[in-house]
């Protein structure tokens, strides 16, 4: 059971601004239960969402300024990306491929998100990739002596590549104002933490690059919203870039081709169900008062209305033209 | 018109633009200083600290970040100090830059240059030599521009630059000071994509690129009495320029294609697939290919070296070949 020892007062969110979260939190995961069972229908060729870490992804990406910060994720935040303003008809469209798909227009696999206008910046699936980006984004903020900040989200497998490495060292030499958000989820598909690295913690790679790092209970919306928001703040006021580990759980396989069952034992499994993020938030917020069975109920059947509606259009939505998969490769062919 | 080296008309186009659009910021490793080839000689005084960016030695940082920068309305010069280090950069270059447009539906672009000196000849051995550009051009989204000439290079360089899409720009290091040519003072761009006529001939077209162009110039030169022979500066390797391929070869009925990278999957055989399909009929010779044999990189003892990479006398003795069919 996660202590939230943080007062949401203090942090300056108001109790609107804890049922905005929850309702993110909830919204993620009805999302990921449907792309499940479309997937498991043989509607959807392949799922992959990131149960078990909605609460960090909602409550670092409640800090964002939505539109003016820009916010590089990986694939499993569909949580960040929700907050920050696509739509799950947005990301229904992704699941189905089809050509209104914000992202991709139907041209990756589903959650590699994207969307311009959000400053939402398209990902791949090599991991830790997109670090350098989120680098060489807020080195161009800088030199422009612009006041946004970017937040790159990545799992622990990714504080194994090179690129996670290069990126940090550049960023703490140039004090680059960004943030770098591990979601450490204890497996790389099937590889667990202890073959990933020596130390006990991600943030503590920080060091070596010359800038703070925290860990955080990622289960915990109120540590991770203060840890966020101090990086943040830190990226724009020029204090340069922080590196935040948020420890969460993966309650889903890697993906929706993986069976985790191969390489975790049943209690590990049942575990981590246990430690489930989101009826925690629903209890911490019950506890304090500020969720009411009456506005529970409301959030549910609002969220079970938005799964059905985004399902609906984008199962209705067409898909791409054939011949659309040889456009686009260079600007000047349209 | 001035008369330049190659590399200085590349500092100078480079320069231009620096200071037509400050979008425009170079970073690599040594540029601060001037660079080892001195393309960025003088730039840190005029344009400071956040234009010309020295970066640890990362590449795969230096492509990234270079990335992350055109991402948010930058124009990027990313220098890789040798194209024969360009390889921890691969993933950038080829999962990142060149499917960033593709992928994003057009949402996103990455209006970028890598620049990177290649080839041999220069006493460089195998990481200081090599010739990479058929890894880049195979990869599309990529657009490849190999320039021979200081006008070429300049007038390339620019479009580069001013392209909305990633772009590879290999210069052959040997030509840096060895060719000089005239300039243009007032501003001008070459389009990407076309090839160039550097001779007329109307016996035999040799389709060449960097380097090697001068080498199969002097060659043609020296077979001039015997047989008339027409070069084509390739210039662009992707997209190539077919209709020029195409238009030569249709006249002199033969083609013999010149590269100094590796013969197997290089340049050469896309040229050579491209002739066989659509100028077939007009054929009276077979397409042939000359280029590095198949070793890893240059070797470095002057023999070894020697054995490896083209030379007039390599040229002229292919064009005889193939001119006697």
């Amino acid at each position: 059971m996660v202590v939230v020892k943080e007062s949401p007062a203090a942090l300056g969110l108001t109790e609107g601004d804890l049922i905005e979260m929850y309702y993110k939190v909830v919204l993620s995961r009805a999302l990921s239960a449907r792309m499940w069972i479309l997937n498991r229908m043989g509607r959807a060729p392949f799922a992959i969402t990131g149960d078990g870490h909605e609460v960090a992804q909602v409550a670092s990406a409640f800090t964002v300024k939505p539109g003016k910060d820009w916010v590089v994720p990986y694939y499993r935040d569909m949580g960040v990306v929700l907050t920050v303003g696509m739509t799950p008809r947005d990301l229904m469209l992704g699941l189905l491929a089809k050509a209104a798909d914000p992202s991709s227009g139907g041209r990756q696999m589903p959650s590699h998100f994207g969307h311009a206008k959000l400053r939402i910046v398209s990902g791949s699936s090599p991991v830790a990739t997109q670090i350098p980006h989120a680098v060489g984004i807020a080195l161009a903020s800088k030199l422009r002596g612009e006041k946004d900040a970017t937040i790159v989200y990545f799992g622990d497998g990714a504080t194994s590549k090179g690129d996670f490495h290069e990126g940090l060292n550049f960023a703490g030499v140039h004090r680059l104002p960004v943030v770098f958000f591990c979601e450490n989820n204890g497996y790389a598909i099937s590889v667990p933490l202890k073959k990933q690295m020596a130390i006990a913690h991600v943030s503590e790679r920080a060091a070596g690059y010359g800038f703070p790092g925290v860990t955080v209970d990622g289960n915990d919306p109120l540590a991770v919203y203060a840890a966020s928001k101090e990086a943040l703040q830190r990226a724009r006021s020029g204090e340069g870039p922080t590196l935040i580990e948020a420890v969460v759980q993966r309650l889903v396989p890697h993906s929706s081709d993986d069976d985790q069952r191969r390489y975790r034992s049943q209690e590990e499994i049942e575990a981590g169900k246990l430690a489930d993020p989101v009826p925690q938030f629903k209890a911490y917020l019950e506890k304090e008062g500020l969720l009411t069975a009456e506005q529970n109920e409301e959030i549910n059947k609002r969220v079970a209305k938005e799964v059905d509606d985004a399902t609906d259009f984008a199962e209705k939505s067409p898909y791409p033209q054939p011949e659309e998969a040889v456009t686009r490769v260079y600007g000047s062919e349209g | 018109m001035a008369t330049k080296t190659v590399i200085e008309a590349l500092r100078d186009a480079l320069h231009e633009e620096m200071q037509r659009d400050e979008r425009v910021l170079v970073m690599g490793e040594d540029v601060e200083e001037g660079g080892v080839f001195r393309a960025t000689e003088g730039f840190l005084a005029e344009f400071g600290p956040g234009r010309i960016i020295d970066t640890p030695l990362s590449e795969s940082l230096i492509v990234g970040a270079a990335i992350g920068a055109a991402l948010n309305g930058m124009r990027p010069v990313a220098e890789i100090q040798f194209a024969d280090f360009i390889h921890p950069a691969m993933d950038q270059i080829v999962s990142e830059a060149a499917r960033m447009r593709y992928r994003s539906n057009g949402a996103f672009s990455c209006p970028m240059v890598i620049r990177a000196p290649s080839g041999g000849g220069i006493h460089g051995a195998l990481y200081h030599s090599q010739n990479v550009e058929a890894l880049f051009a195979h990869v599309p989204g990529l657009k490849v521009v190999a320039p021979s000439t200081p006008y070429d290079a300049a007038g390339l360089l620019k479009a580069a630059i001013r392209d909305d899409d990633p772009v590879l720009f290999f210069e052959h290091k040997k030509t840096y000071r060895l060719i000089k040519g005239e300039v243009p003072e007032q501003d001008y761009v070459l389009p990407i994509g076309k090839a160039n006529v550097v001779r007329q001939g109307k016996d035999l077209s040799i389709l060449t690129y960097g380097l090697a162009v001068h080498q199969c110039l002097e060659a043609a030169e020296a077979l001039a009495q015997e047989v008339s022979v027409e070069v084509v500066d390739l210039r662009t390797l992707a997209p190539l320029d077919k209709e020029a391929i195409l238009e030569s070869v249709r006249k002199t009925g033969k083609a013999l294609i010149v590269h100094e990278d590796n013969l197997t999957g290089g340049i050469g055989g896309e040229v050579a697939a491209i002739i066989a399909e659509e100028a077939f009929d007009y054929l009276d010779g077979p397409v042939m290919r000359l280029a590095m044999p198949d070793v890893p990189a240059v070797p470095y003892s002057p023999p070894l070296e020697e054995y490896c990479l083209l030379n007039p006398e390599k040229i002229a003795a292919a064009i005889r070949k193939l001119a006697a069919y």
